[in-house]
Parts: structure tokens; C-alpha cells; sequence
């Protein structure tokens, strides 16, 4: 928000962008670098499994399907939270919300899942490099999924102290910009690490 | 700069790069003649610049700035030119890095194998079967090509007037072509920060005419002779089987860690091949003079002597350290 | 601003609302005072790494030196590292960005400005962790570059200290760039483009940039290290077939960009002061904010210039070393346009001007011995030796040190309302230059004469040891001269000069304020109409290109051009010593009107003025959220109910602070 401003709907800035909107597309950008270096290190590692299972021992690509289906329902409904708030409707924005949260939870108990699955298989973060690539850069994908989770129960809470409006969208947009970025962050994994087959 | 061009030329340099007598040195260092030479160029003329325009331009009562925004013209120079000279020393540079990473070919090429270790050198001659450490003998006027390799931590094989230094990186192997103009001994040092004794693990490169250098590779692939003298015999067996079952006191016997061709039992691999121990001039990584008392210093307590060293404190007696002396100093 | 003490609605705790005192440093979210703490506090790590250096260079001031063990001595030059560049270079830069960049845009604040505190007490947080490896069992001792894998040795927690810390460091960083991005970018005062704007804060932007890419690479290395550590992962281990070289990659990737993030600001330091200085205008202004643009981007694509000898290859090593020589065709143009800047000026030799003159004059040597490196067959004799380490301090040293001194002295008067003693100044600018070069020059020599870098001691009679003992006289000089600037800003604190508003005479809209400015930096935001256009409210330009000044007693308004009232024939004559006493400084407590914004009502504080004016809260939350960090790096190391202790303190703050507003209503 603007410093030297009221907190307005539309505060005035140089370029008309509005502030957080701004600092949410810049701090992605830096998520790229994040991602993009642990999407490398696994490239790098993909095929150093040592004594432990391969990828193709363990993938189970149609279950992890269904679970990147989820996420990507998840972006739905987010899109339709924000829909709702901009268009006056507090209470079918807080539903759209919480189904939100609600794919989120249902995409990490999938990945917990998948996780104790593998290390059942016997792929640990030590058994390999592979599992160590594997499981950060996953790890760390499921740790944004739950960091936005906390943010959309901040969004909830918010709505509960009166916040949150079509003259104050802002912060259902700009999780929402976070929450698909993550979700695009998984297409690009589940691409890389899924589909490509890899030795 | 006096002071620098006089050490420059001084003896007591053993390590300096501007005195190359080596092949990849000698390459190295055209290419900075010219480099250094445009560098001070560049240098005086753009230091004076700086240092009149301040002076001249200092103020004085009545001075007026003169508001000039820029000139195109002259920037659009001053970017052509320096990028033009940058250009006229890209065309050697890249020239002489590929001459340097070529492989030698040839009959009479030698290939060791270098292998970096916390803290010292091992040194594989694999078409000789020479297993050494430390001390790289070489014939002088013919390429050796080395494989540079190590499992422990990064290290950086170094010998400044032969030139080239290629890193140790575990897991990897590179290559660097060795070639030494005369005669003589060249000091080397491990350069990649590796540890407590980083600075402990010296080299030395010791080149031999042609004749002598065959001299040397069939004294070294001679086996170590059994020892005369009873004292040295102590402590060949010693060298074996330690105080009692293969132990001393602070940790296991010799043979468990160091190989001795001819001595029944040694094979250790995990440090230095020591069959020709006492043809060295230096140990311990080429930090030591190879004599009496040093080696019984370092018997004495090894880790004191070179802090991190892999060799522990055997806690060894007098009388052990009396009889594996004696045994060491017999391996020529 | 609100004075009640009853809780505040919407925040969990009751909102702070001291001015003054301990408690207003703690929670203060202005971008000033936040300035204030990051250059104290970057100041106090400057001592610290120069007392790690003083003992270096104690222990090698002589062959086989006895001073240090070398465990002890492998944790100084680890420390002596990370706190020059993430403690001192960066935050000092952090430090004048705070307080200036608001100021020299026509702006309030920052754009987040409980971000922007976040980001001090999580940099100070990320050095008092790093240090507190001292007293648990060992500082980090691999290498401010840390390499895998002797950075996976178990021996000591140092390396997971390193790992760690760094990485809250990191967040600070990241925060501070996303702050200045946003402010720069939207926060601009009317009529000031992109190219009206100060250098500095081109470079501020530039830098802010390069933080955002680059912090996030080396924070996943450091996670992958971290892991290594303690969850026996096997990213940099070679018995499990992994890549030491990842490990350089990475690190380098963000290594090299890191190293024109710590150059950059000062570049713009120097573009500030050298026009004013000279009274003319910057040479080449849209070649020195492209050059800066150009290096930034370049950055990217030299990474392996540091890795020549690890074994990439021909191919790679003669496409690295072409990147490395055209970086310095950007670099060689800023350095033309600053001797273009001084060229034709009427240059006063004040204190920084002579730091400002002292980094071109110190860069040209390291920014050569960069080229040097260039030439890969060479580098394999240089790199890992004292030549390096003689070109980096160069380029560190006497660039940025120098150049951040510079901003230092330029800008005191503007921060705390007094100028510093310019005799003495003077004297530690002497000192410091003779010392640097007595420290430093000799390092290309001893590198030259093959002497490693990072080695606890040199042996005799290698023909080390008078370059070793130079250097070592060299190193305690510049501690001299650090006494010398303590002593200057102790006599400087009663009996300074008093500044004014424009002490220098200078050209950039934070001098027509007050020294120091108010909470709310300007009564009136100034429209702007040109670039540097703080001096063109002063002067005019005649017709035979000279300045005149517009009128005596301040500046022109917008709408008229005061060219009637006394053209003077000369421009104030008086060295800026004097500045205080010349007339149109004076005025600086009533800038000029501005048509538009707020309402201006010259020497009224924001409250007087009742309303139109609106500035952020203090608040707790950014320092509670920070201190879960370093709770969370105890945790990781020793105890998981410690993890979940920060991990708490970071999500209620984060709560608190997301739930409380910006600004309290009065």
C-alpha cells in the first residue's frame, strides 16, 4: 500500500500498478530462479539411483495424474473465488475459498502418500542422489502448496474482521497470482519428473 | 615496480609464474606479456586522464563549469576501442586454450595418474608400474599427460614454472599436459582450499635428462631389498605386524595404510607407496626434508606435525621409532 | 500520527507508538531510521571483519607464522569473508538506499515499509546466528565459498551454521529487492520518468533486480547443503555419485551477480557525487544507466570465469572467457563517463569527492586485473592464488569500500543535520588510500611469485616474505584510518558544522528537505520537471553554457521561471564548507511550492497539518516474524522444539502483521 496515500481502492502510482500486485509478480520471478535450480539439480541427478529404485520402478503416473488434476481444479476454484469477492458475493467467496484450501489438502495428502509409498519401495532423501532431487524439489513444492493454504485460512480469517470486498480485492487477487504460479510450478515438475521418461 | 621487476628476476623464486620453464607456462606467459603490456597502457592513460582532470579542473575563483550533457560521438569510441582490444587478445587466448587442452599423442608420451588426497599426492605411473607420491619424476623435453583425479575433497594440482593447474574434483577426471624444459626440481602446491593442511600439501616436480629419467624408472620398478642390518629388520617387522596383531598402540600397523613392493604384507593403498621411501628428497607431502630427525618427529606424533593429518598418533616407542627409522632409511 | 495508548482495532496487540527511545528503534517501519540501523549495524560487522583481517594478516605477516592455529585460522578467513560481503558491502548499501531512496524519488517511504524492517532485523538476526557459531562448537570454516564436498565434514555444526545463516540472509535481501522494485517503480514523484531519475537510484533498482534472481539460487544450494548435513542427503556427495561441480555452478551463478550487486550501488554513488562536486551534470547519464543495465545482464553469463581450472572444457572455458573481456567494455564506459563528468567541472576536493575519485582511480586497477583473469591460460597460473585475492579487494575494496565512504561522508549531513570534519576526513581518505595499496598491491605480486591463497602460513625462502610483511603494515594502516573516521564522527556528533538543507550545493531532490528530514520527507512532493531537477530550480543554464543561479533565496516554482531576480555572473565560489553560511541553503527548510499533492505548508510537521499527510505505523510484527528465523536455524541444528518455537513466532507475526493495517487513523 501506498505510504502516502489513504488505503483507497485505487491508489495512485506512478505506472497505475498497484503495489502488492507488483511485489507478488517480482518475488515469482524470483521463484523461478528457486524452482528452476532444483528442477536442474534433479535433470542432473535423474539417473544416479546408486543401489536404490529408479523412477521407473516407482512412478505411478495415473495416480499422480489425478492428483495434478486436483491442483488444477484448485486453480479453478480460486479463479472463482476471486470472481465472487469482485462481484460483491463475500459468502460464495469464502466457499470457493475453502475448497481451494480444501484441493490443496487433498493434493499434499496425495503427495504423502506418493512419499510414503517410495520410501516403502526403499527411495529415501538418502538412499540416492535421485531420492535426495526427488523428494527436496517435490518436498519443497508441497511446502508452497501449504504455505498458500495458510494464506487462503488468512484470507478466511480476514473475511471474519470485516475485510475482503469488491472495493477490496486485492489480497484474494494476489494470493490468488501465488496460487497459480505454484500450480504452474507443478505442471512444469510433473512434466519434467513424470512424463519425461528418463535412463 | 622496480622492486617488482628486480624479484622478478631473482633465484629465490621457486614458485614464480613469470619465470616459466615449462611448455604450458611458457604459452601462459606470452599471452600475459601481451596482456600486462596493454594493461599498463590502458592503465596510464586512463589513470592520467583521471589525475589531470582533477587538477586541471580544480576549483579556482572564476572557474565555470562547463555544462556539457555528453558527447556521443566520443562515447560511442570509447566503447568501440576498448571492445576492439578486448577482441585483438580473444584471438590468442582462445587459441592457445585449445593448444593447451590437446591430448598428446604419440608413442613416447608417459601417462600417470595424479591423484589428490588429504593431504598429499599419489602418483600412478600406469604404463611403468611406478606407484610414487610427492615427488613427480619426469624426462624433461616430452609432454606427460596427466589424469587428475581424487575421492576425497577438491584439491588443485599446481606447479607454477611448468605451468597449468587443473583442479581435483571427486568423481571426475581431467587432464593437464606436463612438460618440463630442463633439468631440476619444481616446486608445486595444492591450490583448492581443501582442509586443516591445505597449505601442507606440497609437490615437487623433479625432471631428469631422457637417460636418467630410464635411470630412475627402473631403480623405482625395483622391489625394496630385504634389510641387512638387524635394527632395520626390527623394524621391517614392525612395518608388518606393528607392536602385536597388526597394531600399535594409537592405531594399526604400517603395512595397513602403506604398500612396499617387496615387503611381504604391506599393501596398504591408503597412503603413500613408500618402496622408494628414502630416494625422496622430501615427505609428508614435500613439506618435510627427508632426514633423520624429521622422520622421527613425525613418527612421533604425525598430526602435531600437520594438523588433520590422516595419519593418526601410533603412539609409538623409542625403540619402535629407532627401528623403523633404520628400516626407512634402507629404501632407496 | 496517533498518540492514544488504548489497543488499536484489528491488530492482535496494542499498536506501538513510541517516537523516541529504544522502544522506537525496534518498531519503527521508517525507511529512515531503518537506514540508520542497517548502516550502524553494517558498521559494527566492518570492525569485526577488519579485526578477522588484522589477525590474518598477524599470523602472516611473517614465514611460519605461530599467531594461529590453522583450525582457528580456517574460520577467520571463512568469517573475515562472509561478513565483508554479507554483513558489511551489502547492508552498508542496504544502508544508504534506505534512507535515500524515498527521498531522492520524491516519495514518503518505501512501498512496504513493515517489509522493509523485516528485512534489518532479519539481516541482523542472520549475522548474530552466524557468529554465535563462535561459542557453539565453531564458526563455519570452509570458505566463504563454501565448496562440497569438504563442506559436508561433519567435524564442527560451522558449515550448517554457514548453511543456514546465509539463507536467512538471503531473505533479507529478497525482501529489501522486492521493497525497492515496487517503490521505484510506482512510488516516483510526478513528472519524474524512468530517465529523470537519480543514478543511484538506477542502480538501486539494477541491484534490486539481480538480488531477486540471484538470492534464490544460492538459497537452493544452500538447502541441498543443508540437507547433505543433517538429513544425509546426497546432493555433493561423491561416494553416492554426485557432482561437487553443482555445488560451483550454483554458487557461482549467484556468485558473479553477487559481486555487481556489491559494485553497482557504489557506481551510483559516484555518479552522484562526482556532478556535484564538479558542478556539471553527469557525463553520459543514458550510457552510464545502460551500462549499469548492460553489466547486470552480462552478469548472468560469466558465472565460469570462476571455475577456469575445475575442468569444464576448451569449449566452455573460451566462451566464459569472451563473456568475461566484453563485461568490461560497459564497465570501461562508466569509468570514461565519470573522468567526463569531472572534465571542464570546477571541482571541489571535498572528502567525497576524494573516496568518489579514489574508486574510479582504484576500479581501472581492478577492473585490469579482472581482464587479466580473462585470459584463461593465464588464469590457471593466477586463480587460487594472492593474485585474486589482490584483484577482488581492489575491485571490493577500493571499489565499493571506498565508494560507500564516499556516500557516507556525502550524505552524513543529510542523515544526522552536521557535517563531518573535512580536515580530518581528509587525512583518513590519505591514510586509507596509502594503506589500501600498501595491503593490497603486493598481493598480485606474491600471487605472481606462486604464492596459494587460503593457506594458514608460507614457508621461507620462496620469496614471500617482504610483499607479506608490506601487506601486513598496509592492513594495520587502514585500521588506522578507520580510527581516524571513528574520531571524525565522535567530534563531528557536538561540533560539527551545522549542515542545512543543502550543505554540497548539490543537484537531487532529498536536499530540498531539511537535514535531517522530517518523518514525512517533504511538506510539499515536488513535481518534477528535468532530471537532477533540484539544481535547475537553483540555476539556469545561459546562453554560453554556464549556470547561473536562478535566485538567491531558494528555488523557482514550477509555473515561473525567476531568470529576472540576480542571474549572478558567478555561482557561489565558497568550498561547500562553507555551504551552511550562504544564503540559499538557508531556504532549504521551504521547498519550492508544488502545484499539486499534498499541501504544502513550509516548516509544519505532518501533525500540525492536520490531515493529507498519512504515514505507516510502527509496528511489532516485522521484528517478531524476523526473530523466528534464527529460532528456526537452532532448531534445524539442535532441536526440533525449537524449530517449531520459531516456526511459531514466524506464523503468528506473519498473522499479525497481515491482519493489522498499515497505518493507524488518527
Amino acid at each position: 500500500m501506498s505510504a502516502a496515500h489513504p488505503p483507497a481502492e485505487h491508489p495512485h502510482t506512478s505506472t497505475g500498478l498497484d503495489n502488492a500486485k507488483l511485489a507478488m509478480w517480482a518475488f515469482l520471478g524470483s521463484e523461478c530462479l528457486f524452482f528452476g535450480s532444483f528442477i536442474s539439480t534433479y535433470l542432473l541427478y535423474r539417473n544416479v539411483t546408486g543401489d536404490g529404485p529408479t523412477s521407473a520402478d516407482l512412478y505411478d503416473i495415473p495416480y499422480t495424474s489425478i492428483s495434478s488434476f486436483v491442483l488444477l481444479m484448485s486453480s479453478l476454484t480460486m479463479v472463482l473465488a476471486l470472481s465472487s469477492v469482485q462481484n460483491g458475493d463475500r459468502r460464495a467467496m469464502r466457499i470457493w475459498l475453502m475448497a481451494t484450501a480444501f484441493l490443496g489438502l487433498t493434493f499434499i495428502g496425495g503427495q504423502v502418500f506418493e512419499f510414503t509409498t517410495f520410501v516403502e519401495e526403499g527411495l529415501t532423501l538418502s538412499t540416492s542422489a535421485f531420492g535426495s532431487s526427488f523428494f527436496v524439489l517435490t518436498g519443497f513444492h508441497g511446502a508452497h502448496v501449504t504455505i498458500g493454504i495458510l494464506m487462503l485460512l488468512g484470507l478466511t480469517v480476514m473475511s471474519s474482521f470485516g475485510r475482503l470486498g469488491p472495493d477490496d480485492s486485492r489480497p484474494v487477487e494476489v494470493v490468488g497470482l501465488y496460487w497459480h504460479f505454484v500450480d504452474i510450478v507443478w505442471i512444469v515438475i510433473f512434466t519434467v519428473i513424470y512424463l519425461i521418461p528418463s535412463g | 615496480m622496480a622492486a617488482f621487476a628486480l624479484s622478478a628476476c631473482s633465484t629465490d623464486t621457486p614458485q614464480s609464474v613469470l619465470q616459466p620453464q615449462g611448455e604450458f607456462a611458457r604459452k601462459a606467459d606470452a599471452l600475459w606479456d601481451i596482456t600486462f603490456a596493454i594493461a599498463i597502457a590502458v592503465f596510464v592513460v586512463v589513470q592520467g586522464l583521471l589525475l589531470y582532470a582533477i587538477f586541471r579542473y580544480r576549483h579556482k575563483p572564476g572557474r565555470e563549469a562547463a555544462q556539457f550533457h555528453g558527447n556521443t560521438r566520443l562515447e560511442i569510441a570509447m566503447t568501440i576501442i576498448p571492445a576492439l582490444i578486448l577482441l585483438g587478445l580473444a584471438i590468442p587466448t582462445v587459441a592457445t586454450v585449445f593448444d593447451l587442452a590437446a591430448e598428446p599423442t604419440g608413442a613416447d608420451v608417459i601417462h600417470i595418474s595424479v591423484e589428490g588426497r588429504q593431504f598429499w599426492w599419489r602418483y600412478d605411473y600406469t604404463d611403468l608400474d611406478i606407484v610414487t607420491a610427492n615427488e613427480l619424476h619426469i624426462p624433461t623435453g616430452q609432454p606427460i599427460d596427466l589424469s587428475i583425479e581424487g575421492y576425497d575433497v577438491n584439491h588443485s594440482f599446481w606447479v607454477p614454472r611448468l605451468g597449468g593447474t587443473q583442479d581435483v574434483v571427486p568423481g571426475r577426471t581431467s587432464r593437464l599436459t606436463l612438460e618440463a624444459d630442463d633439468p631440476g626440481t619444481y616446486l608445486g602446491q595444492c591450490k583448492e582450499f581443501c582442509g586443516l593442511s591445505h597449505s601442507n600439501m606440497n609437490l615437487r616436480v623433479i625432471a631428469h635428462d631422457p637417460g636418467d629419467f630410464e635411470q630412475w624408472v627402473s631403480d623405482q620398478q625395483e622391489p625394496a631389498a630385504a634389510p641387512s642390518d638387524s635394527l632395520a629388520a626390527e623394524g621391517a617387522e614392525l612395518f608388518v605386524n606393528g607392536a602385536a596383531d597388526a597394531q600399535f598402540a594409537g592405531g594399526p600397523s604400517c603395512a595397513s595404510c602403506h604398500a612396499i613392493e617387496g615387503l611381504d604384507g604391506a599393501v596398504g593403498i591408503i597412503g603413500p607407496n613408500l618402496t622408494h621411501f628414502a630416494a625422496r628428497n622430501t615427505f609428508a607431502g614435500a613439506i618435510f626434508q627427508n632426514n633423520e630427525s624429521n622422520l622421527r618427529a613425525w613418527l612421533a606424533n604425525p598430526p602435531e606435525r600437520k594438523p588433520g593429518s590422516q595419519m593418526p598418533n601410533l603412539q609409538l616407542t623409542t625403540g619402535q621409532i629407532d627401528a623403523l627409522v633404520a628400516y626407512l632409511q634402507t629404501l632407496e | 500520527m496517533a498518540t492514544a495508548v488504548a489497543p488499536q482495532q484489528g491488530g492482535l496487540f496494542a499498536r506501538p507508538t513510541a517516537k523516541t527511545g529504544w522502544w522506537s528503534w525496534m518498531t519503527t517501519v521508517d525507511h529512515k531510521k531503518i537506514g540508520i540501523l542497517y548502516g550502524v549495524t553494517a558498521f559494527f560487522f566492518f570492525i569485526v571483519g577488519g579485526v578477522e583481517a588484522l589477525l590474518i594478516r598477524s599470523q602472516l605477516a611473517t614465514p611460519n607464522g605461530e599467531v594461529l592455529s590453522p583450525a582457528v585460522y580456517n574460520q577467520l578467513f571463512t568469517m573475515h569473508g562472509l561478513t565483508m560481503i554479507f554483513f558489511v558491502v551489502i547492508p552498508m548499501g542496504t544502508a544508504l538506499m534506505n534512507f535515500l531512496l524515498p527521498l531522492m524519488i520524491g516519495a514518503r517511504d518505501v512501498a512496504f515499509p513493515r517489509l522493509n524492517a523485516f528485512s534489518y532485523w532479519v539481516f541482523l538476526s542472520a549475522g548474530l546466528f552466524m557468529y554465535s557459531a563462535f561459542l557453539l562448537g565453531g564458526a563455519p570454516d570452509g570458505g566463504w565459498f563454501g565448496y562440497a564436498p569438504l563442506s559436508l565434514d561433519p567435524v564442527t555444526d560451522g558449515m550448517t551454521y554457514y548453511s543456514l545463516g546465509l539463507q536467512i540472509a538471503g531473505i533479507a535481501s529478497l525482501a529489501g529487492a522486492i521493497n525497492f522494485i515496487v517503490t521505484i517503480i510506482n512510488m516516483r514523484a510526478p513528472g519524474m520518468t524512468l530517465m529523470r531519475m537519480p543514478v543511484f537510484v538506477w542502480m538501486t533498482l539494477i541491484t534490486s533486480f539481480l538480488l531477486l534472481f540471484a538470492v534464490p539460487v544460492i538459497g537452493v544450494a544452500l538447502w541441498e547443503l543443508m540437507f547433505d548435513r543433517l538429513f544425509g542427503a546426497n546432493f555433493f556427495d561423491p561416494a553416492a555419485g554426485a557432482d561437487p561441480l553443482l555445488w560451483q555452478h550454483l554458487f557461482w551463478l549467484f556468485g558473479h551477480p553477487e559481486v555487481y550487486i556489491m559494485i553497482l550501488p557504489a557506481m551510483g554513488i559516484v555518479s552522484e557525487v562526482l556532478p556535484a562536486f564538479s558542478r556539471k551534470p553527469l557525463f553520459g547519464y543514458p550510457a552510464i544507466v545502460f551500462s549499469g543495465a548492460a553489466i547486470a545482464f552480462m552478469g548472468w553469463g560469466v558465472w565460469a570465469h570462476h571455475m577456469f581450472a575445475a575442468g569444464l572444457g576448451p569449449v566452455a572455458n573460451s566462451a566464459f572467457a569472451l563473456s568475461t573481456m566484453f563485461i568490461a567494455v560497459p564497465t570501461g564506459v562508466k569509468i570514461f563517463n565519470w573522468i567526463g563528468t569531472i572534465w571542464g567541472g570546477s571541482v571541489r576536493l571535498t572528502t567525497p569527492f576524494l573516496f568518489s575519485a579514489g574508486f574510479v582511480s582504484m576500479f581501472i586497477i581492478g577492473g585490469l586485473s579482472g581482464v587479466t583473469h580473462s585470459i584463461v591460460p593465464h588464469d590457471a597460473q593466477q586463480t587460487d592464488t594472492y593474485y585474486v585475492v589482490g584483484h577482488l579487494h581492489y575491485v571490493l575494496f577500493g571499489g565499493s569500500i571506498f565508494g560507500l565512504f564516499s556516500g557516507i561522508y556525502y550524505w552524513w549531513p543529510k542523515v544526522f543535520g552536521r557535517l563531518l570534519s573535512e580536515k580530518i576526513g581528509k587525512f583518513h581518505f590519505l591514510l586509507m588510500l596509502v594503506g589500501f595499496n600498501l595491503t593490497f598491491m603486493p598481493f598480485h605480486i606474491l600471487g605472481l611469485l606462486g604464492m596459494p591463497r587460503r593457506q594458514y602460513y608460507f614457508p621461507a625462502n620462496r620469496g614471500f616474505e617482504v610483499w607479506n610483511l608490506l601487506a601486513s603494515i598496509g592492513a594495520f594502516t587502514i585500521a588506522v584510518s578507520i580510527l581516524v573516521f571513528l574520531y571524525n564522527v565522535a567530534v563531528s556528533r557536538k561540533k560539527g558544522e551545522a549542515a542545512g538543507a543543502d550543505p554540497w550545493d548539490a543537484r537531487t531532490l532529498e536536499w530540498m528537505t531539511t537535514s535531517p528530514p522530517p518523518e514525512h520527507n517533504f511538506d510539499a512532493i515536488p513535481v518534477v520537471r528535468h532530471r537532477d531537477d533540484f539544481w535547475y530550480r537553483k540555476y539556469i543554464t545561459t546562453p554560453e553554457g554556464e549556470s547561473a543561479r536562478v535566485f538567491a533565496g531558494g528555488a523557482a516554482s514550477d509555473e515561473e521561471q525567476h531568470s529576472s531576480e540576480a542571474a549572478s555572473d558567478e555561482p557561489p565560489s565558497s568550498s561547500a564548507e562553507g555551504a551552511s553560511d550562504r544564503e540559499p541553503n538557508t531556504a532549504g527548510a521551504a521547498p519550492p511550492e508544488s502545484s499539486s499533492e499534498e499541501r504544502p505548508h513550509a516548516g509544519a510537521s505532518a501533525e500540525e497539518q492536520g490531515h493529507g499527510i498519512h504515514l505507516p505505523s510502527p509496528s511489532y510484527f516485522p521484528l517478531l516474524t524476523a526473530a523466528g528465523m534464527p529460532v528456526i536455524g537452532y532448531g534445524f541444528i539442535y532441536s526440533p522444539i525449537l524449530l517449531a518455537a520459531g516456526a511459531v513466532m514466524l506464523l503468528v507475526g506473519a498473522f499479525g502483521w497481515v491482519l493489522e493495517p498499515p497505518a493507524e487513523e488518527a
